[in-house]
């Protein structure tokens, strides 16, 4: 019975080395790029603002908003998102599918 | 095997170490292999603390009394079922279990985070990794639970025969998911903090985590008050108990994070509140862990022997400093990027919902821990009971259900009067008709509860006016039959339509709660064979004895060796209602010099209590036989002097026949409850509503702008 718990000590403890040391071991270590932690913080506040955006709709078409805020207020978020995504574009690596194609 | 559980307690704490210290280099140097190899400690913990675990719960279901946990928590006559769960009926599996689910839902949240918010992340890999280790830490140095007794005794204590219930198997592992899922949002808080990064990204990121929390702490918290109450012997389901307390808090703070954390994420507003709130969840968490292994209480609850209380207390004061220092020194990186427009927008109803559910949680936490506290420094015993809870929270949770009706009906940002006029109007009248028709009933006296049902009819109001709104703009838009487009329309807007049933669910559960409460009837009286009692409107008569030996016979399924019980006729006017058999069921003692009958009974008895549950009322019943009539007692002294072990079950078999023939009075606790059924109702209203919410959006919902326009950009965007 020692002999096996020993045998499974070790085969355990071999396994958990080889995994947890794996990235290490690892060979072209893939850097991440320079603008990763803006663009994640950008996407973020993109995704909210988009929320923001269809919940103002939401909220207008089932009549917490007169007329007149909704347009105010749903202006106001287009523009802030504008600036989101004109700062997305700014940080290297973000997505470039954002804007419209150039017209013809 | 005890040997070889140890040795994956050893290798987890090494693993922990390893992982901690990879992390913090990992994102101090930018190596982010580090990093990455410290998530994999993660990993690799989980998956050694599941070794652990199987090793401990193959120990209970085969009975190897040589590990002490299992030879003081189980036995060859516990139920096959009740030995699996019995291994987190120690303090030893308890902490094992929690480390494991902490390991579990760690690598989870980790995995998911893995390509995302690589420094927050590696700070959290690192204070997630420290907790996992003060919990084996704790396990190695002060509580294992593959210590072992050579040679092994023959036989097991028992599990706690109060445990022996379903409910009972599953309140824990729902508990500590809570407890440990609130572990994540404290640690990549801590992480925001410490990498500086404090954007709406890893508030997104972990709003699941959180919401997972609440939602399993709520299922853990409602289930330990269904056990209460269909199990205990007391008739009521919450006593402000200081454990039940203990894991309400974190709860109350965590309900306000989920709302406040919208703010955050459309505004940039309540940064510092909102951080402050998600470290005060885990800490109070911690605490809840740490009041039933401080030794400070005596409670089914507590697991006795080791106290803990100083290493927790250590980990306490830890959180609460590194808190205290990180909000502080960051608080130029948490200022608002927006301030209110207007009070009368969600945004201020969202404030005061958090005002009101913070100051419950400090009632709570006063009127737990300054008497425990008193205690301990005086050495006086100190209470606070239910009547104190009860004088501040009823006016707090009323303010509460009230604001969980007013924030759906009010727009972000700001809303117009007229809006608002015409928004509150269909609530009110809901409101108003339910006062009308409670005074009608002639059931307003009540003053608290009536304001209760007048708010949950406010709820109902708004909640059902926003579903019939929604689905008619729904149909506008995509000519929808009404059905389809309601599901279109909650599944569109998940968070939105979740959190409006989740609200529907709790106006539900206080509309149980202060029914339960305020119209109760309840007696305590001996009755004989024959003899009734009345209850409110319902008579209930003792109609025979009842009595069943051995655990073959037990119908509960608790291992019960004798049961002494009663059936009782429930009966309104003339018309039969139910049948209720209320026992009470005798254990062992595992004490032999109680004598060789005595021994086999004289554990503690618990009560098997007997209900008849519906939509409007429950009746219930317990009963508390009176075992110590002379006549019964003779059976048991003469069967400890003249029958050896293996023949005393036929004393019991004897005593259970006399208490047929000629049954002493016995003591019959009876209460009818109005609306009890709706609180657990409304408990899988909140359920549901909770996994609607956390159920990840369809992809085409998140597709990207396909083409932007000035002055009306954003196209693209997914329609209501």
């Amino acid at each position: 019975m020692d002999i096996a718990i020993a045998v499974l000590t070790l085969a355990l403890l071999a396994l958990v080395i080889r995994f947890v040391g794996a990235p290490l071991r690892a060979r072209g270590r893939s850097e991440p790029d320079a603008g990763a932690c803006d663009r994640e913080a950008l996407e973020a506040a993109r995704e909210a603002k988009y929320r923001e955006i269809r919940d103002l709709e939401l909220d207008y078409r089932t009549g917490k908003l007169s007329a007149e805020d909704y347009e105010a207020i749903d202006a106001q978020l287009r523009v802030e998102a504008i600036q989101i995504l004109d700062r997305l574009e700014r940080v290297p690596g973000a997505e470039r599918s954002d804007r419209p194609p150039p017209p013809r | 095997m005890a040997g070889f559980g140890f040795i994956c307690l050893l290798l987890a704490l090494a693993v922990c170490a390893y992982g901690i210290a990879a992390s913090i280099y990992g994102v101090r140097t930018r190596r982010w292999e580090y990093a990455d190899s410290g998530r994999r400690a993660m990993y690799a913990l989980a998956a050694v603390l599941t070794i652990a675990g199987l090793v401990l719960e193959l120990a209970f279901i085969s009975n190897d009394f040589a590990f002490n946990t299992v030879a003081d928590t189980s036995s060859r006559t516990t139920p096959a079922l009740y030995r699996v769960a019995a291994v987190w009926s120690s303090q030893e599996g308890s902490l094992l279990l929690w480390a494991w689910l902490l390991s579990l839902w760690s690598s989870l949240a980790l995995f998911l985070t893995r390509r995302r918010l690589r420094e927050v992340a590696a700070y959290a890999t690192a204070i997630l990794l420290g907790l996992g280790g003060f919990f084996v830490g704790l396990m190695v140095f002060y509580a294992n639970p593959f210590s072992t007794t050579t040679p092994a005794p023959p036989e097991g204590v028992g599990l706690d025969p109060l445990l022996r219930f379903p409910t009972m198997m599953i309140h824990p592992p729902m508990l500590y998911s809570g407890y440990t899922l609130c572990m994540i949002p404290l640690a990549f808080g801590f992480g925001a903090l410490l990498a500086r990064r404090l954007q709406a990204d890893w508030i997104g990121a972990i709003r699941r985590f959180a919401f997972a929390a609440w939602l399993f702490l709520g299922i853990g918290i409602l289930l330990g008050a269904r056990w209460s109450y269909a199990e205990l012997g007391w008739g009521g389901y919450w006593g402000w108990d200081a454990v039940e307390n203990a894991s309400l808090m974190p709860w109350l703070t965590a309900t306000a994070f989920l709302h406040s954390l919208m703010i955050q994420e459309k505004r940039g507003m309540l940064k510092v509140w909102n951080v402050s709130l998600v470290l005060a969840t885990g800490t109070l968490a911690v605490m809840g862990t740490f009041l039933v292994r401080s030794g400070i209480l005596n409670s089914i609850h507590a697991f006795g022997g080791h106290t803990l209380g100083v290493p927790f207390v250590a980990l306490i004061a830890l959180l609460i400093g590194a808190s205290i220092y990180l909000v502080v020194s960051r608080r130029e990186l948490l200022r608002s990027e927006a301030r209110l427009d207007s009070l009368l927008s969600r945004e201020a109803a969202f404030l005061a919902n958090n005002l009101v559910l913070v100051a419950l949680c400090f009632v709570i936490f006063w009127g737990t821990y300054f008497p425990l506290i008193s205690q301990a420094l005086s050495g006086h015993e100190a209470s606070v009971g239910p009547p104190w809870f009860d004088r501040y929270t009823v006016p707090l949770a009323l303010i509460l259900v009230l604001l969980s009706g007013i924030g759906p009906v009010i727009a972000w940002r700001r809303a117009s009067l007229a809006n608002a006029r015409r928004n509150f109007l269909v609530p009110c009248v809901a409101a108003l008709a339910t006062f009308v028709g409670l005074e009608a009933a002639g059931v307003a006296h009540k003053p608290f509860a009536t304001a209760m049902f007048c708010c949950a009819a406010f709820v109902l109001g708004s909640v059902g006016q926003e579903f019939v709104r929604g689905t008619r703009v729904r149909r506008a838009i995509a000519g929808e039959p009404p059905p389809r487009a309601l599901l279109a329309l909650v599944r569109r807007n998940r968070r939105r339509y979740g959190g409006y049933i989740v609200h529907l669910g709790m106006a539900v559960l206080f509309v149980g709660v202060a029914a339960s409460s305020s119209f109760q009837h309840a007696v305590e009286r001996g009755l004989s064979p024959g003899q009734s009692a009345r209850v409110g409107a319902y008579t209930v008569r003792y109609v025979k004895p009842t009595a069943t030996v051995t655990p073959r016979n037990d119908a509960a399924h608790t291992g019960a060796l004798l049961s002494l019980g009663a059936r009782l006729e429930v009966l309104k006017g003339r018309r039969h209602v139910a049948t209720l058999e209320p026992s009470e069921g005798y254990y062992p003692s595992g004490e032999a010099g109680q004598g060789t009958v005595a021994s086999l009974i004289g554990g503690q008895p618990v009560s098997h209590i007997a209900m008849n549950g519906g939509i409007t009322r429950d009746v219930w019943s317990a009963v508390q036989p009176n075992i110590e009539a002379p006549a019964l007692q003779k059976i048991v002294n003469a069967g400890n002097r003249t029958l050896p072990p293996e023949a005393a079950l036929v004393a019991l078999a004897v005593l259970a026949r006399s208490y047929l023939a000629h049954p002493p009075q016995a003591q019959f606790h009876l209460i009818v409850s109005p609306l009890v059924m709706w609180i657990w109702l409304g408990g899988l209203i909140v359920f549901a509503g909770g996994l609607i919410a956390l159920w990840p959006a369809p992809s085409t919902l998140r597709r990207r702008v396909a083409a932007l326009e000035r002055p009306r950009p954003l196209r693209g965007l997914a329609r209501v």
